[in-house]
């Protein structure tokens, strides 16, 4: 470096700033791309809405949609739904049996579908399906130019692609929790009733004292959440796609494990608000 | 053999009004440390054929995006018809490109709507037409490419490259711009087929009171359908001080052009770049080697052309 003398006696430090410059150089690097994405997609979001509610989407684009969303992902979401309640009730029928309580198996079972797994279900079902295929084909429009050329016909391409596919989202995302919830109601009912031999009236009566309107209400509110997380990121990660296919690829992996990673974050928070709300203002009398 | 058409030879073509549609003035763009584009300043007039040439990555895609508000630059001014497009709402924006066509390098259609769909998305967008009268335009707007009725159900995946161009110049003239935009039109076509799409260019322009601009480094489009020719050239090669713009002309003018870099652009000659290449890559070895590091790939992307 110039105007820079070295000493042969003196240890060589000249290693040492360049590694600690390039160490905070990189953290700074990861914190500036981490805060400025957040802002990306708080303007994203911000686009979005503003788009919502100013000018309704084209009733083509969110039938296409909600038929790719709610049609196209009821099966997977059926079959992936009766095989938890099946799996539920094989996990606890051991250890309710132990304690003489096996007769509650209903009430374990159909709450926790109801209440968690149902939405959250239905929801990594959504990320994968959906969510991934969003970002793809969004994210192949960003390469091949056909995002521009929406921009250059005058139509805005977050109106014309983002609010379709949230609105998607956030609409049948309740319908596709009902579905996993009743078909794993149904499949841990079969499982218990048909070959655990557990008694019909009693698993009934038990599975209806336990599970309360409130269990539905949150898992269906906490899916709308879900429904939102899963469009906006998928949307957001298609239209930041890198070149080429690695980067649709990269876009529908990022999708995906972005999406799933704040639906548990976003189900965490959820469930402490919905708790706290339950015990001090839907059902006060019941607080611990 | 046919007498070959070009736009300097054809009265309709190279008729233009003078006014200009557009005035670029101290045009600069950086993406990041690199700058594409330095205090570049050009007039399109209205009527003419403009052909922007130069080698990829002289900022010719990028200037054409900034021409017509897709990219902000980061100093200078646009204006469109005096609309000052840095300046005018995203909502006067999206009036003001309904008067610009766009022909997109790979056509840009929209995989999940078929033909008639693509072509009928600019009408839908901006006008309240009848479906009868949508229909007669899009078959209109088709039968001007040269395509068939029977088109219009296919989607853009059953389409030649060529066909896809013809589509996307189709949609392009949909609802008669008073600009059109061909980002480099004959890139992947065959010989044949670049000369069809020429050739409607030049027709284009003569059926309808347009102007347009072709980006491209064909030498053989920018000849054929331009009345000015504009070059460019990559703003890192040059020394302070000189202009990004080396040639600004008649198409004629090409060949004797004073710069010996215009010339050897339009014959296709490498000259020096071969040693710069050879300079460079021995340099980067010899900066490896005095490292004792193994040398990295080159991952730097052409993506400015």
């Amino acid at each position: 470096m110039a105007g820079t003398t070295f000493r042969d006696d003196l240890p060589d430090v000249s290693e040492r700033p360049g590694r600690l410059s390039h160490w905070v150089s990189d953290w700074g690097t990861v914190v500036i791309d981490a805060v400025s994405m957040v802002g990306d997609i708080a303007i994203f979001v911000y686009r979005m809405f503003a788009w919502m509610f100013t000018r309704r989407p084209a009733r083509g684009t969110i039938l296409r949609n909600c038929y790719q969303v709610g049609v196209l992902s009821l099966p997977v979401v059926a079959l992936t739904g009766t095989f938890i309640g099946m799996v539920l009730a094989v996990q606890s029928h051991r250890q309710f049996q132990m304690i003489g309580l096996e007769n509650r198996l209903g009430a374990v079972i159909n709450s926790s579908l109801v209440r968690e797994l149902g939405p959250v279900l239905a929801a990594t079902m959504l990320a994968g399906r959906v969510g991934s295929a969003i970002a793809a084909v969004l994210g192949t429009m960003r390469v091949t130019e056909q995002i521009e050329a929406l921009t250059v016909m005058g139509a805005d391409p977050i109106h014309y692609l983002v609010v379709p596919r949230f609105l998607a989202c956030i609409l049948l995302i309740p319908a596709l929790t009902i579905m996993a919830d009743f078909m794993g109601i149904v499949g841990g009912y079969f499982y218990s009733v048909v070959v655990l031999g557990i008694d019909h009236a009693a698993y009934l009566q038990n599975s209806a004292d336990h599970v309360t309107g409130f269990d539905l209400f949150s898992g269906l509110l906490k899916s709308v959440f879900f429904g939102g997380i899963i469009a906006i990121v998928s949307c957001y990660r298609g239209f930041h796609c890198e070149p080429g296919a690695e980067g649709v690829g990269q876009a529908a992996t990022a999708a995906f494990v972005m999406s799933f990673v704040l639906i548990l974050g976003v189900d965490l928070i959820l469930n402490i608000l919905l708790d706290a709300f339950y015990y001090n203002i839907w059902a006060p009398g019941q607080a611990v | 053999m046919t007498e070959e058409t070009t736009a300097a030879a054809d009265p309709a073509v190279s008729a233009t009004s003078g006014d200009p549609i557009i005035r670029m003035r101290d045009i600069t763009v950086r993406f990041q440390n690199q700058t594409v584009l330095h205090r570049v300043n050009l007039e399109i007039r209205r009527g003419e054929t403009l052909a922007i040439i130069g080698e990829s990555g002289c900022g010719k895609t990028v200037l054409m995006k900034t021409m017509i508000g897709l990219l902000r630059p980061n100093s200078g001014t646009v204006l469109f018809d005096d609309q000052n497009l840095g300046t005018i709402s995203q909502a006067d924006l999206a009036k003001t490109r309904r008067r610009i066509g766009f022909v997109f390098q790979n056509a840009a259609l929209f995989d999940s709507l078929n033909i008639f769909d693509n072509v009928a998305f600019p009408i839908l967008q901006h006008e309240a037409a009848e479906e009868a009268e949508i229909t007669a335009r899009v078959r209109e707007g088709l039968a001007e490419v040269g395509l068939p009725p029977e088109a219009a159900e296919k989607y853009p995946a059953e389409l030649s490259g060529g066909m896809r161009k013809r589509v996307g110049l189709a949609r392009a003239l949909i609802l008669r711009p008073d600009l059109i935009i061909y980002d480099e039109p004959t890139t992947g076509l065959d010989p044949i087929m670049s000369d069809v799409i020429n050739e409607l260019i030049l027709a284009t322009r003569r059926n309808h009171p347009v102007t347009s601009v072709v980006v491209t480094h064909d030498m053989r489009t920018a000849r054929k359908v331009a009345n000015r020719v504009v070059m460019l050239y990559p703003h890192r090669r040059l020394k302070p001080g000189q202009s990004q713009v080396l040639f600004d002309g008649p198409p004629s003018g090409l060949d004797h052009a004073d710069d010996r870099r215009v010339r050897q652009f339009v014959r296709g000659e490498a000259g020096e770049r071969i040693d710069e290449l050879t300079r460079h890559a021995a340099a980067i070895a010899s900066t490896a080697a005095a490292a004792e590091i193994e040398p990295e790939p080159n991952r730097s992307r052409d993506s400015h052309g």
